[in-house]
């Protein structure tokens, strides 16, 4: 492919309300996404899902039309299935499509890679039948595939909408273990003033709440000790709540505490983060157009911030009108006048995320776990293994890693990064920031040997 | 805080050689970096190897030797001292070829070492029968190969978590997220550090890998050291296909193939490049061509520490004597001559080893 | 239907294709999620560990946590990322003899 003005990694709500930005003012656009069709997670697949159970998933995801449809205009070029896996000077990028490995430069990146779901590592949390919330509703979504008997544990507004999602699809969950308690709601009510400006997702969450009290699903609140029990795969959930032990027998547990942003791709070429305390997670350092200090680099969406899909949207938009100033397909004066009815949007949008962080805020005992816990899913490392080499000296993830391989796995550390930098600021009495994350390298995303050896012109052979 | 000898680094070299000094006695103090330095020990390739090292220089050959017949002791006593294994096998290396030429042209220098290290140098060359035999996954592009029964590997993560371990275990002191800033002799060395750690101590020992760039002209060394890129690979975890190491690929205990490695002249850059990455895939595809299929989960570039010659330094400063230079590319194959035999030559005693060869005089001109 | 597996298809009106997990027969709807369509069909474990052997299944279902790897023609995938063709012939990946 000949050199295009700006490759966007993400095909969700920031990548293509991006793209077709972007388009607009005419640069030429490739939008690279992992999954066969757009959608992202939040839209995941909903030009073909919408007319099949566009009524059991709601107008929030149904109106995720408007963007795939974006894709179509002249000058974007959708790349579907495609996983990037490098990002090189030039800029470059590294990718795989259908098992065989391409090269795409552009003028300019803009990474728009969403959010993972906050890692809750509970004692039996990787054992089969326990998956994320997000799963859970990915399943229902892309494939209409429903949990016959699940149990959602953990805290946050998905935790209602998927609830909501199996009511109407007729098999609601067997109960909800809430961990958010009555001092985290009272302690939100100072951001009520903004909560009550983005009233239109607290009457949201409220009409979900309404359909899953009406189908008479069990709500336990202020809940922890959780464990997810089981011979090989799960079989209950147990936690105390109300001052009492439960045990709710089940197939399948929905785990949730909240969404971060995916920032192994910002990671790998060198992108500064900081600790975000109000949502617990590192973040980008950008300026306020998802710029950062990499000239070629932005970044949008929940990959830059946790704020949701329309936040994601407008974000793209924003960045796109940056890229298309700086790479002189707009005036800086058009860029600025345009940009202020969507950063009038964007407040909007934002204004209800102080209430929601406060009332839904992470589960205490999944941030620093008891020792016997796994945190690293892939090399099987225990928080207790974590502390241990913090004893050894370790002040940092990347020198656990090697003494501990946690990180080392396939999934790059995305399950694991957090905790670890929680676990080690707790023990060396140190900073989020001050402990860092893992240093994140290609492969973004494990590739087969023999594509990258087809790659090879020959030019970088050892010796 | 006050110690017989200040160790400034904290990786293989430097936890091996305050190993061997608890060992005899002595207090000792290390002062480690940070959590993203540039750190050899994090990596390399692994190996405890003989084969090649010292063809222009013997004794440079002998050391490694040496070093690799030492290995299994201190291999042990660091897993029993620590209770895990560091995954040590000697069972042989290879060198493989794809050309009868450069095969034959390796052979003929071979030849030479051996002549002149007085006939110990225990190494075969395999045919491709031969070679099919012993590795059933290599590829019809491998011509032959040289198995040099002293090669062999070791997991250089875990020695470097065991070093960690039973350095602290045997009473040294390892502080760790500490630069060092500055260091001082008078009756006694002084080094203060970044965050206002001052430690005293009788003698003290630059083992900072690259960090002796900046520091070693100021104890009085030449310290002419540079940074060599090598990039590696590593693959997800396999069933075992790959019995002995080699320079292209090895099998490391967890499972994964483990595939190096670049030479890339590139300074302090310790980035991976898609051209690098998929150079080093099809070198190793073409020696096991199974390895197409298997997915690559790792990589990274790692920054050798290399002198002039190549070979290591041991130096003590003319100018602050009691300071002492170790420096080498082979961290990991000479940490057992670190541990066991260097202490002797640091302390002086009637057993130190003849080191003069690797004395920075060789580069005085 | 089989109302005692964990999961149940609603159902698109796919036409079924043969796939092996295993070994085992499988119908599964063509062009589906491989991770949906194999728990649908009552398959929890895809894999087991080489760490310590511990049995795993889909988590995620988005391509980054790498619990549903399955080894389709020797090559080890993520379930979640690929889609339900004729004739796969799906194993858990083999993870060496610790």
């Amino acid at each position: 492919m000949a050199r295009v003005d700006l490759a966007i990694i993400g095909a969700g709500p920031a990548g293509m309300a991006a793209a077709k930005m972007a388009a607009d003012k005419g640069l030429s656009v490739c939008i690279l996404d992992e999954q066969p069709r757009a959608g992202g997670q939040i839209y995941r697949d909903v030009d073909r899902v919408a007319p099949l159970r566009g009524d059991l998933l709601g107008k929030d995801y149904t109106e995720g039309r408007a963007l795939t449809q974006g894709l179509g205009a002249p000058g974007i070029t959708h790349l579907a299935g495609a996983v990037v896996w490098a990002i090189e000077e030039g800029p470059r990028l590294a990718c795989t499509q259908v098992g065989k490995g391409a090269l795409i430069d552009a003028r300019h990146v803009l990474l728009a890679t969403g959010a993972l779901e906050r890692p809750m590592p509970v004692p039996g949390w990787t054992l089969p039948g326990v998956m994320a919330a997000g799963a859970g509703q990915i399943l229902l979504k892309q494939s209409g595939v429903l949990a016959r008997r699940a149990v959602l544990v953990g805290a946050g507004p998905l935790l209602y909408l998927i609830a909501a999602q199996m009511v109407r699809a007729g098999t609601p969950p067997l109960a909800m273990v809430e961990t958010q308690t009555r001092n985290d709601f009272t302690g939100a009510l100072r951001h009520l003033g903004g909560a009550l400006r983005g009233w239109r997702y607290l009457l949201n969450g409220l009409g979900l709440l309404n359909e899953i009290r009406r189908a008479g699903v069990v709500r336990h609140t202020g809940a922890h000790s959780i464990a997810i029990t089981g011979a090989g795969r799960a079989e209950a959930v147990e936690f105390i709540a109300g001052g009492k032990a439960h045990s709710i027998a089940c197939d399948t547990v929905f785990l949730h505490h909240g969404v971060v942003p995916n920032t192994q791709a910002a990671r790998s070429v060198g992108v500064p983060h900081r600790w975000d305390a109000a949502q617990h997670c590192f973040v980008p350092e950008l300026d306020g157009w998802g710029g950062t200090s990499v000239e070629y680099l932005h970044i949008a969406g929940d990959g830059a911030a946790i704020g949701g899909a329309k936040v994601a949207a407008i974000a793209g938009r924003l960045a796109a009108l940056d890229i298309a100033a700086r790479l002189g397909a707009i005036k800086t004066a058009t860029r600025d006048s345009e940009a202020v009815p969507l950063r009038r949007a964007l407040d909007g949008e934002l204004a209800v995320r102080p209430f929601l962080d406060t009332a839904y805020p992470p589960l205490p005992e999944a941030l620093s776990p008891a020792d016997k816990t796994v945190i690293c899913r892939c090399e099987e490392v225990t928080a207790g293994d974590i502390r241990g080499y913090a004893r050894l000296g370790c002040i940092g993830p990347n020198q656990t890693k090697a003494f501990g391989r946690a990180g080392m796995g396939p999934c790059q550390g995305r399950y694991c990064g957090l905790s670890v930098t929680q676990i080690l600021a707790e023990e060396n009495r140190q900073s989020h920031d001050a402990t860092g994350y893992y240093r994140i390298r290609p492969p973004l995303k494990p590739v087969t040997l023999g594509e990258l050896a087809a790659m090879d012109d020959g030019a970088g052979a050892a010796e | 805080m006050e110690a017989d000898y200040t160790i400034i680094g904290g990786g293989v070299v430097g936890l091996s050689i305050a190993w061997g000094l608890l060992n005899k006695g002595r207090r000792v103090i290390v002062l480690d970096g940070e959590d993203g330095s540039f750190r050899a020990s994090r990596g390399n390739f692994g190996l405890v190897w003989v084969q090649s090292k010292g063809m222009a220089q013997p004794r440079y050959a002998r050391w490694s030797q040496t070093s690799a017949a030492a290995w299994r002791g201190f291999a042990d006593r660091l897993g029993d001292a620590t209770g895990r294994d560091v995954g040590l096998e000697q069972n042989g290396g290879y060198d493989l070829h794809f050309s009868e030429e450069s095969l034959a042209a390796r052979v003929k220098d071979y030849e030479g070492l051996k002549a002149r290290l007085g006939g110990d140098y225990p190494y075969e060359v395999l045919g491709q029968n031969a070679l099919h035999k012993e590795e059933p996954g290599i590829g019809p592009k491998v011509v032959g190969a040289i198995l040099h029964h002293q090669d062999g590997h070791a997991n250089p993560l875990r020695l470097l978590r065991a070093l960690a371990d039973d350095v602290r275990r045997r009473g040294g002191r390892v502080l760790t997220g500490r630069m060092v800033t500055d260091v001082t002799n008078a009756a006694l060395f002084t080094v203060t550090c970044a965050d206002g750690t001052v430690v005293r101590s009788t003698k003290m020992i630059l083992s900072a890998g690259l960090g002796a760039m900046t520091l070693g002209p100021r104890l009085g060394f030449i310290a002419p050291i540079r940074a060599q890129r090598g990039q590696v690979l590593i693959t997800e975890k396999l069933p075992k296909m790959i019995n002995r190491p080699s320079l292209i690929a090895r099998q490391v205990d967890e499972g994964g193939i483990q595939i190096g490695a670049t030479n890339e002249e590139v300074g302090l850059d310790d980035r991976v490049t898609q051209p690098g990455l998929s150079g080093l895939a099809a070198k190793a595809i073409a020696a096991f061509p199974a390895l197409a299929r298997a997915q690559l989960v790792r990589s990274w570039g790692a920054l050798r520490v290399l002198s002039p010659d190549g070979l290591p330094i041991y130096q003590q400063s003319d100018t602050m004597p009691g300071a002492y230079l170790v420096t080498c590319h082979s961290g990991i194959t000479l940490a057992a001559a670190h541990a066991t035999i260097l202490p002797e030559w640091l302390e002086g005693t009637d057993k130190a080893p003849d080191l003069e060869v690797f004395s920075e005089q060789r580069f005085a001109v | 239907m089989n109302n005692a597996l964990p999961f149940e298809d609603l159902g698109e009106g796919r036409s079924l294709v043969a796939v092996t997990f295993q070994g085992q027969d499988l119908r599964l709807p063509e062009g589906a999620n491989l991770a949906a369509a194999l728990l649908a069909a009552g398959i929890t474990t895809f894999r087991h560990t080489a760490e310590s052997g511990a049995p795993r299944g889909p988590f995620c279902m988005m391509g980054a946590c790498f619990d549903c790897l399955v080894e389709v023609d020797g090559i080890s995938r993520q379930a979640c990322m690929m889609e339900v063709s004729e004739g796969l012939n799906l194993n858990m990946p083999a993870v060496g003899e610790r």
